[in-house]
């Protein structure tokens, strides 16, 4: 296969590259490296493991939604054919985990994570405890045949019972179930500018619980290794060094006495950027039995124990003047968060971002906010590709349609009068926005569906155009999380590159691909930085042992943050080059040109081999000062308050008032993430993210009955979108460079998921605009439409 | 999501299957495509301890077309149907699950199952299709209309073996569609309409696929009489769908149906 | 309660006392550790688990084994036999039709197994039938622009060999 991957020229089949670009990697959709293995079959992933004498996991999860334990009798489970060992919290002593906030008591109130329920179970699906057996349908066999005695108490199902005088405490020390409580801002004088206000318009909207669904479920294979006295664990993480310290911390190991490592990966989208408690048990099940235990969590318990997220409540104003534009924001977010706190980002991932970012693309003088995060019943949250800017961009862009609606006016053009269009740009809430298109972009998205004729079809009941306008923070360095005050600050990134003797060249990086594919992007960095095929590039990552520190792959970080210090190391890798070659052929290297594989100088050429041969087999050529090898270490942290991706997204459906039914028949996005290091790739992020936030919008939901049972165990009941269901997306590109990344790149991992809602709502509310109803809650039940079509 | 244990047994002739049944009693089940079942067993919804697999007898498989009737063998897939050309039946299949699920899943088997929403069950009876039955004592036949007794329950005894369904041939002009909010679902509402016969059978709105047929004068409009097959039904709101909201769904469905069985 | 089960897979038989409750995607990835059919739901509907069962795509979790002996079972790992990628898989690839790579094989077997059927498919056709399975990732569109466009060329291969036995 190698003929597949040049070895000379880059190889570019895009044409929309710059003339900038020329001869460069970075730019060109190069085949991915990642390709070959993963079409043949030959990708491995954590369930495609198999160790000697392996055992397989799994768990025995509380039936109730809230209720004391009363009794855990694993006698029966023992006396199983196959099963090999059953434990309890009691049997495994593990420790809590705890995530925190560095706020006031009246902000924050902490709450532990037992990593097996121990007293009290607080949602259907919680594990109880952990059956290891010969193979997984003994597993099975095992888990049935455990008796766990409840006391039931009532359960908090909602975020208003959960807030309601009197409701049953999910944890004691949170008082009315909230674990986070911020009020942020508060202009000086904004109650005033809302009674004078010409206009003040409100959207209330109530958004759908929504797994992130990787198509690959959470799993680990954990075994104990005497000869290197490593626990070594084979996780699908998103975050490794974080497993690495909760689960060393909670079995009672240190640091080094755990090596994380993550095969191939089938998706995270944020669910897996979270520390789990069921690897951590079966981690602790191979410590105790000395054995390999897999754990595989299966679809059902995927849908129902897992990680959730969004289901968000908005009760927002927004005061306009008379000519659109926007004078004040007024803002209740209220996030029901489930069962516990996740690990590291704690339950105020959600309301902390809702109420940081809210004004979103729009110059909003006044803003005050109130950011709640409540505790229920229900499996636990996790982030999720976008983390709560699906919802608060839907908000604005509601709120920006229904100013429109008040004031007679064109809601695009409404929001042209609120664009921020100079930039930098510093909000009421003190974020400083770096150059963006967003103006640009609007006008695009706008002008493409005009020419494609969209405009014209716009009929009552049937067909309407819908937009959304926002922008992505990407790119959070550590003062950017700083000032979400998490105890636990991520941001920074290091790499470290080393060149061996043939010239191949491998670098670290603290992300960690899976689906990006940073194994080709990050590679086409470092091949323009060295002037090397990108094929000559081995990425390194998710490994705790082979990488110092890294925070791992969220939050659209991995190519600003990741990228930028790979290209860093590079940088330093190629002065070494060069500095070694000037001394051997005689020049300076502040002229030498690292190209085609070698350095040049006026007077001659070296390759790396023969530069490389000098550096470590015959060291003693090597100017004074300079040490032997070839390898140099980075970071890379982004200063101020990170880089913003911007787009607008245009969306036309089609309703079938005899049904209710919708579909998408065009959908056009006009995105800027600065410098795309490969378009396709880029491309490949909006669509997956786009067709995720359809899914939010039209089809997504997890709903808890009274008893708080989950009502969506199947993909019967979660219904993933299809390709029936998902449209054809149109993709033009803005580029306005980040100022402070490597690469002038800015993130682009989100983008699809946050504006596809908004755009996708916007829309059916324009064809449902003659009937005087707005549908502002998500996902969209189809009787309402009908129920509006047949009442017009 | 792995099966409760169970033995396999594998039957050679319609007759070794009914023996199997006979002797292993109620905890015996037949499997065919295995499309529903093997689902259900994964989420340990159903645990047979013993399943006779049908899939290897040959003399169920197949389609004959004779004068007056099409005899679609038990073991007959939705696929082979659907490219068998069989008007209605074959267009039909399009809302069966989707690919994969037809090229396993079995005619015999739908209706065995019978899911009130299921295609099979809502043409078997449009036509009041014979459904052959072998048991113990013999073969014999079962009209559709008197097959399905309630959600999942038929007429089927517990050791009788569903051989084939006999439909009219050639079909009539009629028609099947429905509604789901994403495709290869099951149907919140299905409608099948024989436009010679001037019958309508609804999946969706009761524990069976329900006849709705002579409420209504023929001549009428299409929409007239879509409404008034609606407005037969007794529906009761359920979580997530009013009574209302599957009225109308019965009413555009109808509708659809019979323009679709009228414009073939 | 061990069985004895005969299976073709790929063109090689494989001898395995197994119980009988044993699926064939967890025999195949387990007992044969043909690890390139992926297990994403076993309940039928996201197709990760996709084979060939006589040339007719099924979904693997809903077959028992002991079922499907005497059949003849293709799995991904079938298509790029020698190390080399077939059409349809330098499709995928060219077309960007795969993210994480986890839903990818059931893609590509059950696009193999219908574009065997029907070569002639539309787009839309194509499209229909990629609903089967389910992507977390691309959002589909590149996964039936590989397919259709693997369609194609397989026409036009098709035709310049039927023009050249022809003159």
């Amino acid at each position: 296969m190698a003929e597949r991957f040049p070895s000379s020229e880059p190889v570019s089949g895009d044409s929309r590259q710059g003339d900038y670009r020329h001869s460069r990697v970075v730019g060109a959709s190069v085949p991915r490296r990642e390709d070959p293995r993963l079409l043949a079959g030959r990708g491995r992933f954590v369930d495609d493991i198999a160790l000697p004498g392996m055992l397989h996991a799994q768990f025995v999860r509380s039936s109730e939604a809230f209720a004391e334990i009363v009794s855990v009798d694993l006698s029966e489970v023992r006396a199983v054919p196959g099963v090999v060992a059953a434990y309890a919290a009691a049997d495994l002593d593990l420790r809590d985990i705890t995530a925190l906030l560095d706020r006031p008591a009246h902000e924050f109130v902490p709450t532990a994570m037992p990593v097996l329920a121990r007293d009290t179970v607080r949602y259907v699906g919680e594990p109880i405890a952990i059956v290891v057996a010969t193979d997984p349908y003994a597993a099975e066999d095992g888990v049935e045949a455990a008796v766990v005695e409840y006391a039931p108490r009532e359960p908090v199902v909602s975020d208003l019972g959960a807030l309601a005088e009197g409701a049953p405490l999910v944890h004691p020390e949170a008082p009315r179930n909230t674990l986070v409580d911020v009020s942020l801002f508060a202009t000086e004088g904004i109650d005033a500018l809302f009674e004078a206000a010409h206009t003040v318009v409100e959207v209330h909207t109530k958004t759908g619980r929504q797994n992130a669904l990787p198509l690959e479920t959470r799993g680990v294979v954990a075994d104990w290794d005497d000869r290197d006295e490593q626990l070594r664990v084979q996780t699908c993480t998103q975050v490794p060094h974080q497993v690495r310290t909760v689960l060393a911390a909670c079995v009672g190991l240190a640091e080094k006495q755990v090596r994380v490592t993550v095969p191939d990966m089938g998706g995270g989208f944020g669910q897996k950027c979270v520390v789990g408690r069921e690897e951590i048990v079966a981690a602790a099940a191979a410590l105790r039995l000395r054995r390999p235990v897999k754990w595989i969590e299966d679809r059902r318990d995927a849908l129902t124990a897992a990680f959730l997220a969004r289901e968000q409540r908005y009760a927002v104003r927004a005061a306009f003047s008379e000519t659109g534009e926007i004078l004040a924001l007024d803002a209740d977010v209220v996030c029901d968060m489930g069962a516990y706190s996740c690990y590291p980002f704690t339950a105020g991932i959600e309301p902390l971002m809702a109420s940081a970012e809210m004004p979103s693309v729009y110059t909003v003088p006044a803003y005050r906010v109130r950011g709640r995060a409540v505790t229920t019943n229900k499996a636990p949250t996790a982030p999720y590709r976008g983390v709560s800017r699906p919802q608060y961009v839907m908000v604005m862009e509601r709120v920006m349609e229904k100013a429109a609606r008040a004031l007679g006016l064109d809601p695009l053009e409404v929001r042209r009068r609120n664009l921020i269009t100079v930039f930098p740009y510093t909000g009421v809430n003190a974020i400083t926005y770096d150059p963006g298109s967003y103006r640009e972009s609007l006008d695009l998205c706008e002008q493409t569906l005009r020419d494609e004729g969209w405009f014209d079809r716009r009929s009552d009941g049937v067909i309407g155009i819908g937009f959304a306008c926002f922008s992505e923070r990407t790119g959070y360095g550590s003062g950017a999380f700083a000032q979400r005050r998490m105890q636990v600050v991520p941001g920074f990134d290091l790499s470290e590159i080393r060149m061996d003797l043939d010239g191949t060249v491998s670098v670290t990086t603290g992300t960690l691909s899976h689906g990006q594919s940073h194994e080709t992007t990050m590679a086409q960095i470092v091949a323009d930085r060295l002037g090397i095929p990108y094929d000559r590039v081995k990425i390194v990552q998710g490994d705790t042992d082979r990488i110092t520190y890294g925070w791992g792959s969220f939050a659209s970080r991995s190519i600003t943050i990741g990228g930028s210090a790979v290209a860093a190391a590079s940088v330093k890798l190629g002065d070494q080059l060069r500095e070694i070659a000037a001394h051997l052929l005689g020049g300076d290297p502040a002229a030498a040109v690292l190209e085609d594989g070698g350095v040049r100088l006026e007077d001659g050429r070296l390759s790396f081999p023969e530069i490389a041969d000098v550096a470590y087999l015959r060291s003693h050529l090597l100017p004074k000062g300079v040490g032997p090898g070839l390898a140099a270490t980075a970071s890379f942290d982004v200063a101020g308050d990170g880089t913003f991706s911007n787009a607008t997204h245009g969306v036309v459906v089609e309703l079938d008032p005899g049904t209710g039914g919708v579909e998408i028949l065009r959908y056009v996005c006009v995105e800027d993430c600065g410098v795309a290091i490969h378009p396709q790739v880029v491309e490949g992020q909006a669509r997956g993210g786009i067709a995720q936030g359809i899914a939010g919008a039209l089809f997504e939901v997890v709903r808890y009955d009274d008893a708080g049972q989950p009502l969506a165990p199947s993909f019967m009941e979660y219904k993933v979108p299809t390709a029936a269901e998902i449209p054809d997306v149109r993709i033009e590109h803005l580029e306005t460079p980040c100022a402070f990344t490597e690469n002038g790149a800015k993130g682009a991992g989100e983008g699809g998921t946050i504006g596809a809602p908004a755009a996708v709502l916007n829309a059916i509310n324009d064809a449902l605009r003659h009937t005087g109803v707005e549908l502002d809650d998500t996902p969209i039940p189809r009787e309402a439409i009908f129920r509006a079509l047949e009442a017009s | 999501m792995k099966p409760a244990a169970f033995e396999y047994h594998r039957a050679r002739t319609p007759a070794g299957a009914v023996g199997l049944l006979t002797e292993l009693g109620d905890d015996a089940k037949i499997i065919a495509g295995g499309q529903s079942l093997v689902a259900m067993m994964n989420f340990r919804l159903a645990r047979p301890e013993h399943l006779v697999d049908i899939t290897h007898v040959d003399s169920l498989r197949g389609i004959a077309v004779s004068e007056g009737e099409i005899r679609i063998g038990a073991l007959t897939t939705h696929r082979e149907v659907e490219k068998a050309g069989l008007g209605v039946l074959s267009a039909a299949m399009r809302w069966v699950g989707h690919l994969p699920i037809r090229t396993r899943g079995t005619v015999g088997g739908s209706i065995a199952h019978a899911d009130a929403t299921a295609e099979w069950c809502l043409l078997a009876v449009l036509f009041d299709a014979r459904i052959v039955v072998e048991g113990p004592s013999g073969v014999r036949e079962i009209r559709a209309s008197e097959f399905f007794l309630g959600p999942f329950t038929t007429a089927l005894g517990p050791d009788e073996l569903i051989t084939a369904l006999v439909f009219p041939s050639p079909p009539p002009r009629a028609a099947l569609t429905e509604y789901a909010d994403r495709r290869g679902d099951f149907a919140l509402v299905a409608a099948a309409v024989d436009l010679d016969a001037d019958r309508v059978v609804l999946g969706g709105v009761g524990a069976v696929p329900t006849l709705v047929s002579g409420k209504w004068c023929s001549g009428t409009t299409y929409r007239a009489r879509a409404a008034a097959a609606a407005g037969s039904l007794e529906l009761r709101d359920e979580p997530g769908i009013s009574a209302h909201y599957r009225r109308g769904l019965v009413r555009t469905l109808v509708e659809r149906a019979y323009e679709e069985a009228a414009n073939g | 309660m061990i069985q004895l089960v005969e299976l073709s897979v790929n063109g090689e038989r494989h001898d395995l006392a197994i119980e009988p409750r044993r699926t064939l995607v967890d025999v195949l990835r387990h007992d044969l550790r043909l690890t390139g059919t992926h297990v994403g739901c076993e309940h039928g509907i996201c197709g990760a688990c996709t084979v060939l069962v006589d040339g007719q795509p099924a979904r693997a979790c809903l077959l028992f084994a002991a079922q499907v002996e005497g059949a003849d079972i293709r799995t991904v790992e079938s298509l790029s036999e020698g190390g080399a990628l077939n059409d349809l898989q330098q499709c995928f690839s060219e077309h960007h039709g795969l993210q994480c790579g986890f839903c990818t094989p059931g893609m590509l077997m059950l696009a193999e197994g219908y574009l065997a059927d029907e070569p002639d498919a539309t787009k839309e056709e194509i499209r229909e039938v990629v609903a089967s399975n389910l992507c977390r990732c691309t959002g589909y569109q590149t996964i039936v622009e590989a397919i259709d466009d693997c369609a194609s060329r397989r026409r036009a291969a098709l035709q310049d060999r039927l023009d050249r036995s022809a003159s």
